[in-house]
């Protein structure tokens, strides 16, 4: 049979789409004046900022002090940021001797560093694991010391960004891996993995985290043979390990029920076996398809570190908290927080668009 | 479409099923199915939907677990042995009514996966036997998209091409055609036709009963989990034995 060319026999009628409005004024026009309804939105939300705007301007820039040698110069009303100037160092190190702020600094470095190289998809892999484990020991030589010259530091003094980082990046990396195996687990054919795998993940997620917290601080010391220890600071890593991979988990087990049984029938026919056909088909499928909530709960237990601060660990918030009882600077709380939810916030931000860009690289394929 | 002139195989049987049923739940979906098909044969089961012909050719693969009797496929008996399943999928190829691409794979990688993972083939090779299969099906220029960017009987003719790159034995086609739209199915069925051509033991599920009558070597009707009839197209069609089967074909041939 010969193939027809329709746009031969039967040329069309070329028509073009009509140019959408441009310029300011169209603009205001399509988006902020379009009807009745939404230009009585537009004036209030106008009118709310012009009151709330201003006040914070005069606060934070204006009126505020930059320099000051105590608290008492701040009475201006104003933002006191000599507060921060005298005490960001140790808000973001804690107790860590002063001398060698250099050390915590440079894991900070060290783990941005780590991070913005695993948001490379051409890096992952063998290399990248490698990567992870040396950057995490140099992060534990430096922190803790004793080695090449430096002085040893007990971990009861890594304070501040450090000890939140540490708490909460170690705590995904480890997380994760755990939670696949479980959500695995959980949807085994094989009866006592499934019920162990429920098991955890029930009793996991049906404690309050602070409870998990305070069990591993207290409890575990009294349960353990007497003369070992395990360091708090270990402690309420695993602790935190452990919560997040229950709730983690189920996020994986919610992508790997929208996987359609035909992806596992064509991988079993194809002979694949159980272990290929979960690492190339299933996985990558149902990972990419629950990064908002995987980030969305990154991001949430990224926070939650600060709950370390009920078994006098000084992470980040903890360490801003005891900046705050300096007797020369009392009652800057507003600073102290300020500046440590720009902290949060830069950390938090960067996830969320780092998760938006890899779900659009992940959904390319399936854009028709 | 032109007239397959091929052989009537002769030779080893290479599926045989004996006495095999096989329940969901309480539903009989399978009673007492034997058929054997030897290398080189082309075999269309037809029948009514809910009569079991999927299955029957799934439990070939063992998607499905037969409960009773046994299944003999190259050799290899089918069991809860699961060296003796995958050797059977390694030399079993399939092609299902919903195409199931891997949407998270281009073209080219859903044809080289199992190669390269099952049969340990050299990337490179892979590749070329790819590209190879490609061409056979007609879309070379299609190696670098995702599934999800071709039309239907496209998607069909990469998983056509996926399943050959593993170059099994048997090719299973589960009603191929039956998600296509009109003017795509003839696409598929062309690359069919050449497959069934060129000696492929072949057992197909499928309503294409012009299809069926230019490459069958048998055909089988199944009816309420039963083989009713089998036997040679030319018969089968001109004068069925049984009155379901002729009850069956005047439905389906009337329009």
């Amino acid at each position: 049979m010969a193939d027809i060319d329709v746009t031969q026999e039967l040329p069309l009628p070329v028509e073009r789409p009509r140019p959408a409005a441009s310029g300011p004024i169209d603009w205001l026009r399509t988006n902020l004046f379009n009807s009745i309804p939404n230009t009585i939105l537009t004036l209030i939300a106008l009118y709310l900022l012009a009151v709330t705007i201003p006040p914070v301007i005069r606060w934070a820039l204006v009126d505020a002090i930059w320099h000051a040698d105590s608290g008492r110069a701040c009475h201006t009303g104003g933002a006191c940021w000599a507060f921060i100037a005298e005490k960001g160092r140790f808000i973001l190190f804690g107790r860590f001797p002063y001398e060698e702020h250099w050390r915590p600094l440079f894991a900070v470095v060290i783990f941005v560093a780590m991070v913005l190289a695993s948001c490379n998809r051409r890096l992952w892999g063998r290399w990248l694991a490698i990567l992870w484990l040396t950057g995490l020991i140099v992060v534990g030589g430096l922190m803790r010391g004793g080695i090449l010259g430096m002085s040893y530091v007990e971990p009861e003094l890594w304070n501040g960004l450090p000890l939140t980082l540490i708490l909460s990046v170690v705590g995904m990396v480890f997380a994760f891996p755990l939670a696949i195996v479980l959500a695995l687990g959980r949807r085994s054919r094989l009866p006592a993995v499934r019920a162990i795998c429920v098991g955890y993940i029930e009793l996991i997620r049906g404690v309050p985290s602070i409870t998990l917290l305070f069990m591993a601080s207290v409890m575990l010391p009294l349960l353990l043979p007497t003369g070992m220890t395990i360091d708090k600071l270990l402690r309420a890593q695993v602790a935190i390990i452990m919560f997040a991979a229950a709730f983690l988990a189920e996020i994986i087990r919610g992508g790997l029920q929208a996987i359609p049984r035909g992806q596992f029938e064509a991988a079993d026919s194809l002979g694949l076996g159980y272990w290929r056909r979960t690492r190339l088909i299933v996985l990558p499928q149902a990972l990419a398809m629950v990064i908002p909530p995987l980030v969305n709960n990154f991001i949430s237990s990224f926070k939650n570190t600060s709950l370390v601060s009920i078994i006098s660990l000084f992470d980040l918030l903890g360490a801003a908290n005891a900046a705050l009882t300096d007797a020369n600077w009392q009652g800057f709380y507003m600073e102290a927080y300020v500046f440590t939810a720009v902290i949060y916030f830069t950390f938090c931000f960067f996830m969320s668009r780092y998760s938006q860009m890899l779900e659009r690289e992940f959904n390319r394929g399936r854009r028709r | 479409m032109t007239d397959a002139t091929a052989a009537t195989p002769v030779g080893e049987p290479i599926i045989e099923l004996r006495h095999v049923d096989k329940w969901f739940g309480e539903f009989h979906v399978l009673r007492d199915i034997n058929l054997e098909v030897k290398k080189g044969e082309r075999v269309v089961v037809c029948g009514p939907s809910g009569s079991g012909k999927s299955t029957m050719i799934r439990c070939v693969n063992r998607l499905e677990e037969h409960q009773r009797g046994q299944i003999i496929v190259a050799g290899i008996e089918l069991t809860s042995d699961v060296k003796n399943i995958e050797a059977i999928r390694r030399e079993v190829g399939m092609v299902f009514q919903q195409f199931n691409l891997f949407p998270h794979l281009t073209v080219l990688q859903n044809l080289t996966l199992a190669p390269i993972w099952v049969r340990k083939l050299p990337r490179k090779e892979a590749e070329e036997t790819a590209r190879l299969y490609l061409e056979r099906v007609r879309i070379p220029e299609q190696a670098d998209k995702y599934p999800g960017q071709l039309s239907g009987g496209q998607q069909q003719r990469v998983a056509i091409a996926r399943s050959l790159c593993m170059k099994p034995e048997i090719m299973l086609f589960d009603e191929p055609t039956s998600a296509l739209d009109p003017e795509m199915i003839k696409e598929v069925l062309d690359v069919m036709v050449e497959l069934a051509r060129e000696g492929m033991t072949m057992v197909c599920v499928t309503h294409e009963m012009g299809f069926a009558r230019t490459v069958a070597d048998t055909m089988v009707f199944m009816d309420r989990g039963e083989i009713v009839e089998r036997g040679p197209p030319a018969r089968f069609f001109a004068n069925p034995e049984s009155d379901r089967t002729k009850l069956f074909l005047s439905q389906i041939l009337s329009h």
